[in-house]
């Protein structure tokens, strides 16, 4: 029955995808959503299995390849961790793909929407039941190649194109990194088996490895290159650019995909691991850092956008780093917790995001919104409540999550810690500023969109209602009603899945921090939300002012920019890497170099060399004398003062001087033909 | 029996009338099929518990050509043995299976085509698959060496004669030159091993030991000859330069088989008659082969011509494949065996989706091309996936191999897996940068203005290379299965 899980999605992918133009639309649609619907009846069972019940489940199901000690089996495992990853894929799975339904319903290739789709519904699945490495492997590259079909859906668009080549090369940066780490794994444990190697993780804690030579920490080495994969699927500071830029993709997918399921990957293998990094301080220090640093980068930069999907993507990045620090902090659980709930309210925002889109005549621009809390109400209320959620607004879904990060950061008194506490809590404001922002410009603020746009705007149809209507309700209630059971004092939900050393807990510790600290937050959201109304819609003029100011310009233009990272990469990667390509591998040595010491060169300077020797068959026979008398000194020569000349005739110099001597005869011959052609001129 | 099917095929063609195409076309498909269909009944019966050359007395010889002792008069004394043994172990199995499953597929794709010298054209091929397979399964060295070297006949009269454009000459001119370079060496120390041994046949080889200093020369002159075939890379021009001017059953030839005789060299000689050279060489070819990766791949990513870059791809697997072979350790070598297996089906695949391209627009250049996925859905599908396949993600064929490479060179030196990893970000740029240029974006009607899918010919031709992609990709174990006992027989034997 576990399997079906998986099953389903895969088969609805390949009848969908292969023999859509026999199903045809209403058949892909509904077969496509009902076994992904299916599949989500049959997670919940094993989430009472497995979770509530405690009973683990392991399946062995057949050998994938073995060589010697390597072994990698296709093999599942279902505990905790994995059935709530299977709750949260695909309930937002299911939603979606009923929520495409109706939003790609104009869309001629609708079937192989929904194929792509499910396919990246199986591959999701496939990464978060795999029971070793590889396997997981497989579903990390598997999402990869759906995201990057699915941004490319729109294929006709060059920017949609452009897009996803980005997201899969960097994404294959990330992937390098985990490879790398499941071969490291590999040459420590000798196995990539998860249980093998998490049992073994504390009995190696003090084990070396020799990594590019230089020796190391092996686990603090291992978890790096894991989290280099991690820094790679989920958007990352560093591999973050692909992110913002998959936004070509349909709206559907930017909600499933990089919002809900794919982009936490990363947190959930962190997590999944959490036995390895618990013995690689080290490396949790650079887990919690890069993660604090990314939460900030991209809530500075989702200020100052104006593309609609960007600045939630940019939220979505930010909110990632917030969950990358709290595994950062050892507290793994709640950073699964924090991904549950901001798969709620992020698929919520998308998809109502979806619906203004989708009603504005796929305006994205908020410049050329305003005003449609009056058009949209119903699509207004569900954003609200997405964003009330997402800042953290007392009571909703955020708040359970959010808060508690901020609390155990400061709970737990490290440097690291400290750091991240710090962006954190600056980042609190600053996500109350660009959601509000993002309320106020499309909602509120007077409209400045065209005349025929307004007219034809209607509220979300029945079908792109329900959706977001189902997560309405679970962006105000999941972080209540789970909070006790997944970051409660003593739960026994985690079992084994998550392994925390004892000292690193602080869940107790984060009760008793200052009042002052727990209201904070709220406090930091009120005020962002202020600034937002006072610059978005009660003085516009005072925020033009401001970017009149050189200083405020340059920051807004180097925050708009993305700070510069995407230009930086292009210019000083991507540009040199294909230049290198072509100037040097290509022209300069392979039809240069190359060619002049193989075939060219031997094909010219034979003919030349065979010319000028033959002048030497003179027919007089004291000339063949001669050069018989100078070949039989020199052979004297040569052997009786061997012990001089081998130093003199050593082998590299030889080399040189054959290179050197099909040049000399490659330009001469060369230049012999260009004199021969001046003189035909002439 | 192998070798005589496609013989007798040739004999068949012999007296038709050349004018009668389709005939010769269907004689030439129906015996290459029935050889398929008989490799097929090797890997069957194959025992792949056991590390020993099979079928030595079984099924070759009926056909009559096993232990035929080739007496020479003119030399009695000392080539008075030239054994023509034939065997089959666990390594030189899948290749023959691969060989005999890409030479239909050749005849296939050149249906309609290839419309001069159909006949010569047929008999090129035949005779092509008898000497590939010989290659393969001869257990002689000086054997070995004639029929590698023969191999070159009939490739370069492919090139020459049925090439597309006037610069095919002096395609196949480098072609030969490069190839018979290394080649020359090779006979030297071919001499040298036969004056110090006595003997040419394999087996007896595998128990002879060469001093250390003899080892290397003759490692090198070995090297010298297989280098070229990989290609390695200061040795790799003459590859783009005939694939693409090969035809398209020429290129899959090419990239599918003949690529391979240089790995398989060095792993049916230099690995198992010169351990401890390997060892001294190691370094040496790790260096050539990453530098061969980076290298390439860059030069990959700014290539217009559809063929070099597939062309320019299959060096850089192939230096893969060279790290995997050296990394002294089992996952490398079987990991290698099979990152060949998966280059011979996926690069074929990607040449015969040029060539369909070809037939279509005339034309290789990428710029004209856009937008294939518009008017080309099918065609569309198949190319992302063997895309894919090319960059090697998992669940496609070079999966397996790749990462069984990967680990294999990492538990021997992990700075080499760290460099070749950066193959695998390379390699998907130019892949998916060609994948997008084709197959995405807006359709160039002002180039391309022929529009039809693939045909059931062309479908029936991709779908044994798709079901093999698929099939190793998932469950490759029958592979590994059968290849177990050879590598470590090679690798621990001595």
């Amino acid at each position: 029955m576990y399997l079906l899980v998986l099953l389903l999605p895969l088969l609805a992918s390949i009848s969908a995808g292969l023999f859509g133009r026999f199903l045809g639309f209403r058949g892909a649609a509904l077969l496509t959503t009902s076994s992904v619907f299916l599949s989500f009846v049959i997670s919940c069972i094993a989430f009472y299995e497995v979770a509530l019940s405690g009973v683990t489940c392991s399946i062995e199901w057949m050998p994938w390849f073995f060589s010697e000690m390597f072994d990698a089996g296709w093999g599942f495992y279902f505990d905790s961790l994995t059935v709530i990853m299977l709750c949260v894929i695909t309930s937002i799975s299911t939603l979606v793909h009923l929520y495409s339904i109706s939003y790609m319903e104009a869309d001629p290739h609708l079937p192989r929407f929904m194929a792509y789709l499910s396919i990246f519904t199986f591959f999701m699945l496939m990464l978060v039941t795999a029971d070793n490495f590889l396997q997981m492997f497989f579903g990390w590259e598997g999402v990869g190649l759906a995201s990057y079909l699915l941004i490319n859906f729109w294929f006709t668009r060059l920017q949609a194109s452009k897009a996803s080549i980005k997201a899969m090369l960097v994404n294959r940066v990330g992937d390098f990194g985990l490879a790398l780490g499941v071969m490291a794994i590999f040459s420590v444990f000798k196995t990539v088996d998860f249980y093998t190697v998490f049992a073994l993780a504390a009995h190696q804690s003090e084990a070396v490895l020799i990594f590019c030579n230089i020796e190391f920490h092996a686990l603090t080495v291992i978890c790096i290159l894991l989290f280099v994969g991690a820094v790679g699927k989920s958007a990352q500071l560093g591999l973050h650019t692909w992110l913002p830029d998959a936004m070509e993709g349909p709206t559907p997918v930017s909600a499933l995909i990089h919002a809900a399921t794919m982009v936490t990957a990363g947190v959930f293998m962190i997590a999944r691991c959490s036995p390895l990094f618990e013995y690689a301080p080290k490396a949790l220090v650079v887990v919690a850092i890069v993660g604090a640093m990314t939460c900030f980068f991209a809530a500075t930069t989702g200020v100052v956008q104006n593309d609609l999907k960007r600045v939630i993507a940019y939220s979505t990045a930010s909110q990632l780093g917030y969950m990358i620090f709290a595994c950062g902090i050892s507290q793994y659980t709640v950073g699964v917790f924090h991904l549950m709930n901001h798969a709620f309210f992020k698929a919520l925002l998308f998809l109502s995001a979806g619906s203004v889109i989708h009603s504005l005549s796929d305006q994205q621009d908020m410049r050329k919104m305003g005003g449609m809390a009056k058009l949209l109400p119903f699509t207004y209320a569900m954003m609200s409540i997405g964003s009330f959620s997402l800042v953290g607004f007392p009571f909703l879904t955020g708040f359970y999550s959010k808060d508690v990060i901020l609390e155990v950061a400061f709970a737990r008194y490290t440097w690291d810690a400290n750091f991240a506490y710090l962006f954190g809590s600056i980042c609190v404001a600053l996500t109350s500023y660009y959601s509000f922002r993002l309320l106020f410009l499309t909602f509120i603020a007077p409209t400045n969109a065209y005349k025929s746009t307004v007219k034809a705007a209607h509220d979300a149809p029945f079908l792109l209602a329900l959706p977001l209507f189902l997560l309405s309700i679970g962006s105000i209630f999941v972080g209540y009603c789970a909070k006790d059971m997944m970051i409660g004092l003593a739960t026994p939900f985690w079992a084994n899945a998550i392994f925390v050393l004892p000292q690193n807990n602080v869940l107790l510790e984060s009760e008793f921090i200052p009042q002052s600290q727990k209201f904070l937050p709220l406090i930091a959201t009120v005020a962002g939300a202020v600034i937002a109304y006072f610059f978005s819609v009660y003085s516009t003029k005072t925020s033009f002012a401001l970017k009149q100011i050189p200083f405020f310009r340059s920051l807004y233009s180097f925050l708009n920019k993305r700070w510069y990272f995407d230009k930086v990469y292009n210019d000083y990667i991507s540009k040199n890497t294909m230049s290198f390509g072509y100037n040097v591998s290509f022209k300069a040595l392979d039809k240069g170099f190359f060619e002049i010491c193989g075939p060219t060169g031997i094909a010219y300077s034979f003919p030349a060399l065979a010319q000028y020797w033959s002048r030497l068959q003179s027919g007089l026979i004291y000339h063949y004398a001669v050069v018989m008398l100078l070949g039989l000194t020199m052979l004297v020569l040569v052997s009786s003062a061997w012990s001089v000349l081998e130093n003199v005739l050593d082998s590299r110099i030889l080399f040189i001087y054959a290179i050197c001597f099909l040049f000399y005869n490659y330009y001469n011959s060369a230049s012999r033909a260009l004199g021969s052609t001046e003189n035909l001129e002439k | 029996m192998v070798l005589a099917v496609p013989l007798l095929g040739v004999t068949a063609l012999l007296f038709v009338p050349s004018w009668k195409t389709q005939t010769i076309r269907n004689i030439a498909l129906n015996s290459s099929l029935l050889t398929f269909l008989i490799s097929l009944l090797l890997w069957i019966e194959f025992d792949s518990s056991s590390a020993v050359f099979q079928y030595t007395n079984g099924i070759c010889s009926p056909s009559g050509f096993s232990d035929v002792t080739l007496a020479r008069a003119a030399s009695s004394s000392s080539f008075s043995a030239l054994n023509f043994a034939l065997g089959v172990d666990g390594i030189s199995l899948f290749f023959i299976i691969l060989t005999t499953l890409l030479v239909p597929i050749c005849i296939l794709v050149s249906w309609n085509n290839i419309e001069i010298y159909v006949k010569e054209y047929c008999i090129a091929f035949l005779v092509l698959e008898t000497l590939m397979l010989t290659v393969f399964s001869v257990l002689d060295l000086l054997l070995f060496y004639i029929f590698f070297e023969s191999v070159l006949i009939p490739m370069f009269i492919i090139i020459g004669v049925w090439g597309s454009r006037e610069r095919k000459i002096r395609a196949a001119y480098q072609f030969f030159l490069y190839t018979l370079f290394g080649s020359v060496l090779m006979l030297l120390a071919i001499l040298l091993i036969y004056f110090q041994t006595g003997t040419l046949d394999i087996e007896m080889l595998y128990l002879s030991d060469f001093s250390e200093t003899r080892q290397c020369i003759l490692w090198l002159a070995f090297f010298a000859s297989f280098a070229v075939k990989v290609p390695m890379v200061p040795v790799h021009i003459w590859l783009p330069e005939a694939h693409v001017e090969a035809p398209t059953a020429g290129s899959v030839i090419l990239a599918g088989i003949l690529l391979k005789l240089g790995t398989y060299g060095f792993l049916r000689f230099s690995i198992p008659l010169f351990p401890y050279a390997c060892i001294y060489f190691t370094p040496l070819i790790y260096t050539m082969s990453i530098i061969a990766i980076v290298y390439t791949s860059c030069t990959t990513i700014r290539q217009i011509d559809l063929k070099k870059i597939i062309a320019y791809s299959s060096v850089a697997h192939m230096n893969f494949v060279t790290i995997g072979l050296f990394s002294q350790n089992t996952q490398g070598i079987e990991g290698s065996i099979l990152l060949m297996i998966s280059h011979g089906l996926v690069s074929p695949a990607l040449f015969l989706c040029v060539g369909v391209l070809y037939d279509r627009h005339k034309t290789r250049l990428l710029r004209y091309y856009s937008g294939c996925g518009q008017t080309m859905p099918l065609f569309a599908l198949l190319f992302v996936f063997f895309t894919m396949a090319n960059i090697s993600l998992p669940g496609t064929s070079s999966f397996p191999g790749e990462f069984l490479v990967f680990i294999g060179a990492y538990q021997n030196n992990s700075f080499v897996a760290f460099c070749a990893a950066t193959g695998m970000v390379l390699g998907a740029a130019y892949a998916l940068w060609l994948c997008n240029r084709l197959v995405y974006g807006v359709s160039k009607p002002d180039f391309i203005n022929t529009w039809s899918d693939l045909n059931r010919r062309e479908f029936f031709m991709f779908a044994p290379l798709i079901a093999g992609i698929l099939w190793i990709g998932v469950y490759p174990e029958p592979f590994l299965d059968a290849m177990h006992c050879s590598c470590i027989y090679l690798l621990y034997a001595q």
